[in-house]
């Protein structure tokens, strides 16, 4: 029973962070249509530079919660710069092409990104300082750590805080237009590209947070750390319906849970034949039997041409 | 090209006679590490023309398609080697893994073809991963695959006495391992070029060009698009079984260290960068980029002269050079270096063609 619960809680925390990332890139698909292969990466760059900023500023003495809130800024202020570069330079243009030119473009700038990260921090893992000392927290045999009720928690108030900015601001109505139809959207008057341009830097805004408490949680950083990270958010993101925001969050949720039991009991399920060393094929094996058995996800709505 | 049969004739010996020439003129003026470059340069224009068919030809984004190397691979060096002292000949063995590969890809395209473009990229980049996690870990319980630290002495092609792994003489002319196997993968890359050209203009290679095209449009003609999208992908899975055999038995030794997301780029990078759908473009991008590795070697020297240190390390440079190619290769020429007439039309009409929507 406590494994049981260790696992769950876990796999919450685990999920609210692939649940951020995966509302990046089910935002950018509602809008273009593109599946932004670079967006883990986007998160790792949020997450190294997080991790730089915190080094230094832990060297310098800075008190702990003053050094995480600046490098959260960092990350943030250093995301958005890129997703807004990205989208200006590489996806913009592309708008008009055949579907596959802004596909392969977009592994092309995932690659750029990986192997510039790999140029600016080395190729070795990066340990992030422990500017946190989690305490734990007993709850009926399981373990919590503070560290973690603040990494779901802050989760959680970013999600709120973006279902509330997509459903009340004027941006956000904005957005939901630009997501139904372009065309209609720019005749009443909203500046689509604007609006596009907007919707990256929020998705990277909040990659970049994303990126920060992978590094909190795990301790270290990786220059490809993007890439199963992007992977696993996909998957979270075409779980919950890919498109819609709410099933982003619930994706992720479900797929950290998802993967935290299975991994902690696939030992023992297998009488020991196949280890936790078979972790990460848990997210594909979910995306396909997602694609194959309700391809619209969770809570998308089945249009035929999007499935 | 010419229209005059007997000198097309004439440019095609005199091509066939350079070709026969080439290892023994590269290994007398570069050296026999180049006659080695040359023939991983052909396994990968057999790739390249693999990965064309499935996203040339038919338009689906595959950046899994290493894995089929990599099932190619396997079955030849498991079925070949001491490691379950099995010694199955090439011939039954390259055949079979094309067809394991075959399977493969029937496999993975039965579930998602179904399924629009996008997800089918990433759907195949999952595969990818799951082929080489297992490789990596099928060691335990029963060892099959042995782990990361791959099978080794693995068979030679041979038949008879004749194992290519063999110095031999003939008529005054040294055949080192490298010139040999270079003329195995220069019939078989010349077989891969020849049906897919054929493939290119039969009732299929059309049919799948309609698939590309206008899925709907295709379909309305009365093309099954669901089976022609599967045999595209086990026609292209076929390829890279063959390759993949090929492979094996020319290192003799494989692990999954071989078959990463990295070198599935690397193949698209090849497809895209030549002309997508276009054999020569694919020929041309599977050459120049087993070439570029080889001359950023010098790159390393050149920035200890220039600026007094190795600052990009020659594969990252690699790497990084491949991304950059991609961006700009869709955004200023998207059809590929040498593009076919098609596919020029289509992406030129692009625009026009997209606006109404």
């Amino acid at each position: 029973m406590d494994i049981f619960l260790q696992q769950i809680i876990n796999g919450l925390v685990l999920g609210s962070i692939y649940a951020l990332v995966a509302l990046g890139y089910t935002m950018v698909y509602g809008i273009l249509g593109l599946i932004n292969f670079a967006h883990g990466d986007i998160c790792m760059i949020g997450a190294l530079t997080a991790l730089t900023v915190a080094q230094a500023l832990a060297a310098m003495g800075v008190p702990a919660p003053l050094a995480l809130m600046l490098a959260a800024l960092a990350a943030i202020l250093v995301c958005m710069m890129l997703g807004a570069t990205i989208e200006r330079a590489a996806y913009r243009p592309l708008r008009q092409a055949p579907r596959l030119a802004p596909l392969i473009t977009a592994i092309g700038v995932s690659i750029l990104l990986q192997y510039s990260a790999a140029l600016v921090w080395g190729k070795q893992y990066l340990s992030m300082p422990e500017i946190v000392k989690p305490t734990e927290i007993a709850i009926s045999g399981a373990h919590l750590t503070d560290l973690q009720a603040f990494i779901f928690l802050l989760a959680c108030a970013v999600m709120a805080g973006l279902l509330w900015f997509i459903k009340a601001s004027r941006m956000g109505r904005a957005m939901r237009a630009t997501e139904q139809n372009r065309e209609v959207a720019g005749l009443m008057g909203v500046d689509v590209d604007r609006v596009i341009a907007f919707t990256f830097v929020l998705g990277s805004a909040i990659g970049a947070i994303a990126g920060l408490m992978v590094v909190l949680y795990y301790g270290i950083g990786h220059y490809f750390m993007g890439f199963m990270l992007g992977l696993k958010a996909f998957t979270a993101a075409v779980l919950g319906g890919i498109g819609n925001v709410g099933g982003a969050v619930l994706g992720g949720l479900l797929l950290g849970v998802i993967e935290s039991l299975a991994a902690g009991y696939i030992g023992d399920l297998t009488g020991g034949a196949l280890g936790s060393n078979y972790r990460d094929i848990f997210a594909f094996l979910v995306l396909i039997g997602v694609l194959v058995l309700r391809p619209s996800g969770l809570m998308g709505q089945s249009t035929g041409d999007r499935a | 090209m010419t229209h005059d049969p007997r000198l097309r004739w004439a440019l095609y010996c005199l091509l066939a006679v350079l070709l026969i020439a080439l290892p023994f003129a590269v290994d007398a003026v570069l050296g026999r590490a180049w006659v080695r470059i040359i023939d991983v340069a052909l396994l990968f224009i057999m790739l390249g023309l693999g990965l064309n068919i499935v996203v040339g030809y038919a338009g689906l984004l595959d950046l899994g398609y290493i894995a089929f190397f990599a099932v190619g691979a396997y079955c030849y060096a498991l079925l070949a080697s001491p490691q379950f002292d099995i010694h199955w000949s090439f011939l039954t063995l390259l055949p079979l893994g094309a067809l394991v590969a075959a399977v493969f890809g029937v496999l993975l395209g039965a579930p998602t073809l179904r399924l629009r473009g996008d997800y089918l990229a990433i759907v195949t980049l999952g595969f990818g991963e799951i082929i080489r996690i297992f490789l990596n870990n099928l060691n335990r319980p029963v060892n099959i695959t042995n782990g990361p630290q791959g099978i080794t002495l693995i068979d030679p092609l041979g038949l008879g006495g004749v194992a290519l792994n063999q110095t031999y003489t003939v008529a005054g002319i040294t055949f080192a391992p490298v010139h040999s196997y270079y003329f195995v993968f220069l019939a078989c890359a010349a077989a891969a070029i020849f049906i897919s050209l054929r493939l290119e203009d039969s009732r299929i290679g059309r049919a799948w060009i309609a698939i590309r095209e206008d899925e709907l449009a295709a379909s309305a003609m009365g093309i099954n698009t669901r089976n022609l999208k599967l045999l595209a992908f086990a026609m292209g899975a076929t390829f890279g079984g063959v390759a993949g055999g090929l492979f094996a038995s020319f290192q003799g030794f494989i692990s999954p260290e071989s078959f990463t997301l990295l070198d599935s780029i690397m193949v698209l990078c090849m497809v895209v960068l030549g002309g997508m759908g276009n054999v020569g473009g694919v020929v041309l991008g599977a050459l120049l980029l087993t070439a570029l590795p080889e001359a950023l070697r010098y790159a390393a020297p050149l920035q200890k002269n220039w600026l007094g240190e190795v600052y990009v390390d020659p594969s990252d440079l690699r790497m990084l050079l491949f991304g950059l190619a991609l961006v700009l290769m869709m955004l200023f020429r998207p059809a590929g270096l040498w593009p076919s007439t098609t596919r020029r039309r289509e992406l030129a009409g692009g625009e026009k063609a997209h606006a109404g929507r």
